[in-house]
C-alpha cells in the first residue's frame, strides 16, 4: 500500500468528517464509526509492523511532498524502530479507548470528533520527519485534549484543562524557539534527517551570550519535552489532569501522550545534539531517580485511587529517563560498554510501551469502579474481592504488572534499565531500587484496603465487570503477560534502530567539549 | 539410563505441569467437577513420578559429577544477550523430589483440610502456581530466572497467606510477607547487577568462571555476595527480616507446611548452596553470623509461644538459621542435607499441627464456641489417646528435629554442628558460631518436647472440647505417616546402616565443590576440619539434646519444675521472648510510621505547596502582571497619554481660544513680544 503512513495519520480525520454528517442524536452510529476508524487504523498499524524490516535501523516507508518551498517546509513522513512501537501503541490504545468511551452520553458527536482529531495529532508527531510538520501536529494534539478534559471531565475540569493547556503550551513555545534556532543555524531547513547530519557539527563551538548553543537548544527542547513526560519538577499538571479527565482520556494521556516527551528527546535531542547527551546524562539519571522516588512517595500517600495511579506514572516514567541516560556507557570514556547502552536504551523504549499498556489497564479499571461506586476513595471500599472476583483478579494483574512482578512486561523493561544504567550511574541505580519496594508498597496497600477485609455492606450490590469493560482490559493484560514472558517480538523490532541511535550519540557526541 | 534430552523434557514437564493446573483451575476450576482439585492433584502426582524417576536414574547412574544444562535465547540485542534455561545436577534432582513430594502431600492433605472452603478451586490453583515457581528456582541455570521465580514464589506466598482475606490479619500478613521479601530482593538484585557488570553474564556457571578468573574480587565480590545473600535473608526469614514468617501462619496450615516450612523458605538456603562457590570469605562470615544468630534468636522466642503454629514457625526460622550457618562455615553440603531432612520432619510437624487444629475446629464448631483459640496449646492437653496417629508421627518428627540418634535430624544437625565446631577450632575468634549452634540445639529439643507434652500429654485443659476431639481421616494421616517414616535415618544412609554416621548415598552423590574464589579453602580442607571435630560435636550435640529434652520432661510432664515460677524468675528475659523482642512494634514505630509520615509530607509539599503556590504562582503572577499591564495600558497609556494628548490639545485650544480676541491692538502686542523674544535669543 502506498502512503501507508499518511493513511494511518489521516484516517481519523476521515472518520471525523464522516461523523460530521451524522445527526447528533444517532450516538450509537457515531460510536460505531469511531470504532471502525480506529479499528482499521489498528489493522494498518499491525500490517505496518508485519512488513516493517526490523533488520535495519533506518527510516522506512518514507513519504515526501512539497509543501511550503519558500521556507523549505516539506511534508516528510517515515517510520523506524523507535516510532513503530509508539504508532502501534497509539493505534491500540486509541481503539480500546473508543470502547472505554462507550458510556459517554453528552455531546457525543463533539466528543468523538475531538477524540479522532487527537489521534491524528499524536500519530502525526510520531511519524513526521519535518520539524515544522512535527510542531504543527504537536499543537493539533493539544487543542482536542483541552476540550476533552474541559468539557467531559470531572468537577474541577475547567481548572485542570486550562492548567494542562497553558503548561504544555509553555513547553511548546520553548520547543518552537529551539526549532527556529536549529533552522537558522543549520542551513535553513526543517528536514529532520538533514538536521541529524548537520546539527551536531554546525553547532559545534557556536556560542550564544557566552553559552554553548548546544546547551541552550538542549535545555529549551528538554523543558518542552520534560513537561510532557512529565519530569520532576514539571509534573504537577499530570495528577490534576488525570483525576479530572474522563476515563478514556486518562487512558490516552497516560498510555500515549506521556511518551511523546521521551520520544521527542530520543528523536531530536539525542540525534541532533549528541554532545548534549553527554553533558546532560548525569542530570537525566538524577531526574529519573527523583521521579522514581518522589512519584512513589506521593503515590503512597494518596487516598484517591486515580491520583495514586497518576503518581505511579510519574514513578514509572522515571525509569525511562534512567534507561535513556545509560546510552553514554557505550562511549570510549565509559569503556565502550555497548552491552549496558543497549540494555538501557532498549529497556527505556520497552518501558515506554509497557507503561502504556499497564497504565491504560490501571486507568480503565479505576474507571470501572468509579462508574459503579461513584467515588474513588481507597479507604471507602473494603472486601470487594468477595463481591467482584473477576474485577479483583484483573486489578491484581494490573497492580502486579505495575509493581514490576516478573512474568509481566514491566519487570523486563525495568530490569533492563537497571542493568543498563548500573555501570555508569551506580549510586543512582542503587538508590532507585528503593523505588521497586515503594512501588510494591503503594499497590499492595491500596489492594489490601480496597479488596481485602470483610465485605462492605454498602457495596453488596455492585455489579461485576461487564463484557465491554472486559474487552477493553483483557487484551492489554494479555500483551503485558506475553511480552513479560517472551519479550523478543518487541525487542527484535526496535533493537536495530536502538543500535543506530547509540551509534549516532556515541560517534558524534562527547567531542565538542560542551562538558 | 536417562539421556540429557530426556532430562530436559522431564524438567520441562515438572516445571510446567503445575502451571497448567494453575491456569485450568483459575479460569475453569469452579465449573469443573469437584472444583477441579483432581486437575491439580493429577498434575502434581505426575510431577512427583517424574522427579522420582529422575532420582532413580541418579541412583542408577551413581555419578557425583552429573551435570546437565539446557538453554534458549530469551533476549538478543546484539551485544546484550540473555539465555535462560535449566541446570540439572544431583542437588537439583534431590530438591525437585523434595518440592514435588511435599507439594503432593499438601495437595492430598488439603482434600480434607480445605473441604468446603469458599475458594477451594482458587486454593488449588495457587498451590500449582507455587509449585511451578518453586521448581523454577530449583531448575534455574542463571541469576535472572532465579530472580524471576524468586519473586513469583513471593507472589504465590502472598496469595496463599491472604487466602482468607476477609480476616484483616491474614490480608496484612500477606502484604507484610511480600514487602519484607522485596527488601531482601533489592539486595539480591543489586548483587546480580554487580556480578553482571563485572562478568557480563547471568549464567551461574559462567559467573563462577568469571569469579575464578578474578574478574570480580575484593570488597566488590564481598558486596555482591552479601547482596545475593540478602535475597536468602528475605526468603528464608533470617534476622532482621524474620518478621514475616510467623505472621504467615495466617495462611491455611497445609500451606504453612509446604511453603513456610519445607520448601519456599528453604529456597534461600538452596540459593546460598547453589551460589556457595562465589562467596568471598568475608561474605561467608556475614552469612555464618546471620545464620547462627538467627538460629539461637528464633529458638529463644519459640520457647515461650503458646500458639502451636507460632512455635513451629519460630522453630522453622531457627532451623533455617542452622542451614545458613552451615553454608557460612563452608559446610554447605550439610546445609543442603539438613534442608532435605528438615523438609520431611518439619512438614510432618506442620501437618500434625494442622490435624490437631482441624480436630479442635470441629470440636469447637460442635460446641458453637467461636471464642476459644483452636491453636492455643493451653486449650489442649491429653490428645494422645484421641489422636494416636497424629501423636505418634509428631513425636517421631520431634525426635528428629531434636537430634536424637536413629532419626534423620541427628545426622544432618550433627554435620552442621561439626562444621561450625571445626570452623571455630580453625578460627578461635569465631567461637560464638558453635555456641549459637549448640545453644539453639538445646533450646530446640526443649521447646519441641514442650509442644508435644502440652498438646498430647497431661490433663485435658478443656474437657468439653476434649470430648469432641477425633483423629483426622486417612487423607490427612497418610502424609503424616509417610513423612514421619522419612524421618528415620535409614533413608539417608543407604546403602549403609550406621545410625550414627551420615555416610551414605547422600554424602557420596552430593559432593561439595570447591569455592571458585581464589584463596578460599578447598572442599577437601573444609571436610578435614569437619571430620576432625566430628566426635566432639556428636558428644556435645547428644548432651545438649538430652539436656533440653530432660528439662522439658521435668517441667511439662512431671511438673517437678514449675514453668510459671521459672518464667517469673527470668522476668525481663521471659517478657522479651514472649513479645518476640518487640521487633514488630519497633519496626512499626521507627520504620513504617515514619515512612508513611514522610510520604504524606512529600505529597503535601508536592500538591499543597509546590503546585498550589509555586506553579500556580506563575499563573497568579501572570494574571497580576496582565492586570498591571492592563492598568498601564488603559489608565496610563490610553487614558492619560493618548487621551491626555487629546485633552491637552483640547485644553490648549480652549486656552488659545481666548487669544483670539479680534482686537488688533492685542495682536500687535503679541507680535512685538515675539520679535523681542527672537532678538533676545539671537543675541544670546
Amino acid at each position: 500500500m502506498n502512503h501507508l503512513l499518511s493513511w494511518i495519520i489521516w484516517l481519523p480525520v476521515l472518520g471525523m468528517v464522516a461523523i460530521a454528517f451524522i445527526p447528533r442524536d444517532k450516538t450509537e452510529l457515531i460510536k460505531q464509526v469511531s470504532a471502525a476508524t480506529t479499528g482499521i487504523q489498528l489493522a494498518l498499524a499491525i500490517y505496518l509492523w508485519r512488513i516493517f524490516d526490523a533488520s535495519t535501523g533506518s527510516f522506512q516507508f518514507m513519504e515526501t511532498a512539497e509543501w511550503i518551498p519558500s521556507f523549505n517546509i516539506t511534508y516528510i513522513l517515515g517510520v523506524d524502530g523507535l516510532s513503530l512501537p509508539m504508532v502501534i501503541l497509539m493505534a491500540l490504545i486509541g481503539f480500546i479507548s473508543v470502547f472505554v468511551s462507550w458510556n459517554i452520553n453528552t455531546a457525543v458527536k463533539g466528543y468523538f470528533s475531538l477524540f479522532l482529531l487527537l489521534n491524528t495529532g499524536v500519530m502525526g508527531v510520531f511519524l513526521s520527519l519535518d520539524f515544522f510538520l512535527f510542531y504543527i501536529f504537536w499543537e493539533v494534539m493539544l487543542l482536542p485534549m483541552y476540550f476533552l478534559i474541559g468539557m467531559w471531565g470531572g468537577p474541577q475540569r475547567e481548572y485542570a484543562a486550562i492548567k494542562f493547556f497553558l503548561y504544555t503550551l509553555f513547553g511548546s513555545v520553548l520547543m518552537l524557539i529551539a526549532i527556529l534556532a536549529l533552522y537558522f543555524t543549520c542551513g535553513n531547513t526543517f528536514d529532520m534527517l538533514l538536521l541529524m547530519d548537520t546539527a551536531p557539527t554546525a553547532l559545534n563551538g557556536v556560542l550564544w551570550w557566552g553559552m554553548s548553543s548546544i546547551k541552550v537548544i538542549w535545555v529549551l527542547l528538554f523543558i518542552g519535552f520534560a513537561i510532557k513526560v512529565p519530569v520532576f519538577p514539571f509534573h504537577t499538571w499530570l495528577p490534576l489532569a488525570h483525576v479530572e479527565a474522563p476515563t478514556a482520556i486518562s487512558v490516552i494521556l497516560a498510555g500515549v501522550l506521556l511518551k511523546l516527551g521521551v520520544y521527542g528527546m530520543l528523536r531530536i535531542n539525542y540525534t541532533m545534539l549528541p554532545d548534549g547527551v553527554f553533558w546532560f546524562a548525569g542530570a537525566l539519571a538524577t531526574l529519573g531517580l527523583i521521579n522514581v522516588i518522589w512519584g512513589a512517595m506521593c503515590a503512597l500517600a494518596q487516598k484517591d485511587l486515580k491520583k495514586m495511579v497518576a503518581y505511579s506514572s510519574v514513578n514509572h516514567m522515571g525509569y525511562v529517563l534512567l534507561g535513556m541516560a545509560a546510552v553514554i556507557a557505550a562511549s570510549e570514556m565509559n569503556g565502550d560498554n555497548l552491552i549496558s547502552a543497549q540494555a538501557g536504551l532498549n529497556g527505556a523504549v520497552f518501558q515506554m510501551f509497557n507503561h502504556g499498556t499497564i497504565s491504560a489497564m490501571l486507568f480503565i479499571l479505576v474507571g470501572v469502579i468509579y462508574d459503579r461506586a461513584h467515588h474513588r476513595d481507597i479507604e471507602g471500599f473494603g472486601g470487594l474481592a468477595s463481591q467482584m472476583p473477576i474485577y479483583t483478579g484483573l486489578v491484581a494483574v494490573a497492580f502486579f504488572a505495575g509493581l514490576g512482578l516478573p512474568g509481566f512486561s514491566g519487570f523486563v523493561s525495568e530490569f533492563m534499565i537497571f542493568i543498563g544504567a548500573f555501570p555508569v550511574f551506580r549510586t543512582i541505580v542503587i538508590i532507585s531500587t528503593i523505588g521497586i519496594l515503594l512501588n510494591a508498597a503503594y499497590f499492595l496497600w491500596a489492594f489490601q484496603r480496597m479488596f481485602f477485609g470483610p465485605a462492605n455492606e454498602k457495596y453488596k450490590d455492585l455489579p461485576e465487570i461487564n463484557k465491554r469493560e472486559l474487552f477493553t482490559v483483557v487484551p492489554l493484560a494479555l500483551i503485558t503477560l506475553f511480552l513479560g514472558i517472551y519479550p523478543r517480538p518487541f525487542l527484535d523490532m526496535i533493537s536495530a534502530t536502538m543500535n543506530v541511535l547509540i551509534e549516532q550519540v556515541v560517534s558524534l557526541g562527547g567531542l565538542a567539549g560542551v562538558m | 539410563m536417562i539421556t540429557g534430552n530426556i532430562i530436559t523434557d522431564f524438567s520441562l514437564l515438572i516445571l510446567f505441569l503445575p502451571l497448567v493446573a494453575f491456569t485450568v483451575n483459575i479460569f475453569f476450576g469452579k465449573r469443573l467437577p469437584r472444583q477441579g482439585d483432581w486437575v491439580s492433584i493429577g498434575a502434581i502426582l505426575i510431577t512427583l513420578i517424574l522427579s522420582l524417576s529422575m532420582l532413580l536414574n541418579m541412583f542408577m547412574n551413581w555419578d557425583p559429577d552429573f551435570s546437565h544444562e539446557a538453554k534458549f535465547i530469551w533476549m538478543d540485542l546484539g551485544a546484550f544477550k540473555i539465555e535462560l534455561g535449566f541446570w540439572v545436577d544431583n542437588i537439583t534432582i534431590v530438591m525437585l523430589v523434595v518440592v514435588s513430594l511435599i507439594s503432593s502431600m499438601t495437595h492430598i492433605f488439603s482434600l480434607e483440610y480445605m473441604k468446603g472452603d469458599i475458594r477451594y478451586s482458587r486454593y488449588y490453583a495457587y498451590l500449582g502456581l507455587f509449585t511451578f515457581s518453586m521448581n523454577g528456582i530449583v531448575l534455574a541455570n542463571n541469576l535472572i530466572s532465579l530472580y524471576i521465580f524468586w519473586e513469583l514464589v513471593g507472589v504465590s506466598s502472598y496469595l496463599l497467606i491472604a487466602h482468607w482475606f476477609e480476616k484483616p490479619s491474614a490480608a496484612a500478613a500477606g502484604k507484610k510477607a511480600f514487602l519484607t521479601n522485596r527488601v531482601g530482593d533489592i539486595g539480591f538484585f543489586i548483587g546480580i547487577m554487580l556480578m553482571f557488570t563485572a562478568i557480563g553474564s547471568f549464567n551461574i556457571q559462567e559467573v563462577f568462571t568469571g569469579v575464578s578468573q578474578g574478574l570480580i574480587g575484593g570488597s566488590l565480590l564481598t558486596l555482591a555476595g552479601v547482596g545475593l545473600f540478602m535475597g536468602a535473608v528475605g526468603k528464608s526469614s533470617q534476622f532482621p527480616l524474620h518478621i514475616w514468617l510467623p505472621d504467615a501462619m495466617e495462611g491455611p496450615t497445609p500451606v504453612s507446611a509446604l511453603m513456610h516450612a519445607a520448601t519456599m523458605v528453604a529456597a534461600g538456603v538452596y540459593l546460598t548452596v547453589r551460589l556457595f562457590p562465589l562467596f568471598s570469605p568475608d561474605a561467608l562470615l556475614v552469612i555464618a553470623y546471620v545464620g547462627g544468630f538467627t538460629a539461637l534468636f528464633a529458638a529463644s522466642i519459640a520457647i515461650t509461644q503458646n500458639d502451636i503454629k507460632k512455635v513451629l514457625a519460630y522453630s522453622t526460622v531457627s532451623q533455617l538459621g542452622y542451614m545458613i550457618l552451615a553454608v557460612g562455615v563452608g559446610n554447605y553440603i550439610a546445609a543442603f542435607f539438613h534442608l532435605l531432612t528438615h523438609a520431611m520432619f518439619k512438614a510432618c510437624l506442620f501437618y500434625g499441627s494442622g490435624s490437631v487444629i482441624h480436630a479442635m475446629h470441629h470440636s469447637l464448631h460442635e460446641l458453637d464456641d467461636h471464642d476459644t483459640d483452636p491453636q492455643d496449646m493451653r486449650n489442649m492437653g491429653g490428645f494422645k489417646s484421641k489422636m494416636p496417629i497424629t501423636y505418634l508421627t509428631m513425636t517421631i518428627a520431634t525426635l528428629a528435629i531434636s537430634g536424637v540418634p536413629f532419626f534423620s535430624g541427628f545426622l544432618s544437625k550433627d554435620a552442621i554442628l561439626a562444621g561450625s565446631l571445626g570452623f571455630a577450632q580453625h578460627y578461635p575468634q569465631h567461637f560464638l558460631l558453635p555456641v549459637f549452634g549448640f545453644g539453639a540445639a538445646a533450646i530446640t529439643a526443649f521447646y519441641m518436647f514442650r509442644l508435644i507434652f502440652m498438646t498430647f500429654h497431661g490433663e485435658a485443659k478443656m474437657p468439653k472440647v476434649f470430648k469432641g476431639i477425633h483423629e483426622s481421616p486417612r487423607v490427612m494421616t497418610f502424609p503424616l505417616m509417610l513423612l514421619s517414616g522419612l524421618s528415620i535415618f535409614i533413608f539417608y544412609t543407604l546403602p549403609y546402616l550406621n545410625p550414627l554416621s551420615d555416610h551414605g548415598w547422600f554424602t557420596e552423590l552430593i559432593r561439595a565443590g570447591d569455592s571458585v574464589v581464589p584463596g578460599n579453602p578447598t572442599a577437601h580442607e573444609i571436610g578435614e576440619g569437619v571430620h576432625h571435630a566430628h566426635y566432639t560435636a556428636m558428644a556435645l550435640s547428644l548432651l545438649v539434646a538430652g539436656l533440653g529434652i530432660g528439662l522439658s520432661y521435668l517441667m511439662y510432664l512431671k511438673k517437678k519444675l514449675s514453668a510459671e515460677v521459672w518464667a517469673n524468675k527470668m522476668g525481663l528475659l521471659y517478657k522479651l521472648s514472649y513479645n518476640k523482642y518487640y521487633f514488630d512494634e519497633n519496626y512499626d514505630r521507627f520504620l513504617y510510621q515514619p515512612l508513611l509520615k514522610l510520604s504524606r509530607a512529600v505529597a503535601y509539599v508536592d500538591w499543597d505547596l509546590y503546585d498550589k503556590y509555586f506553579i500556580n504562582g506563575f499563573g497568579r503572577v501572570t494574571k497580576w502582571l496582565s492586570f498591571l499591564t492592563g492598568r498601564i495600558d488603559y489608565d496610563g497609556l490610553d487614558q492619560s497619554i493618548v487621551d491626555g494628548i487629546g485633552r491637552a490639545t483640547q485644553g490648549f485650544g480652549k486656552q488659545l481660544k481666548q487669544v483670539q480676541t479680534g482686537r488688533l491692538q492685542n495682536y500687535m502686542l503679541f507680535a512685538l513680544v515675539g520679535v523681542i523674544i527672537i532678538l533676545v535669543i539671537q543675541t544670546i
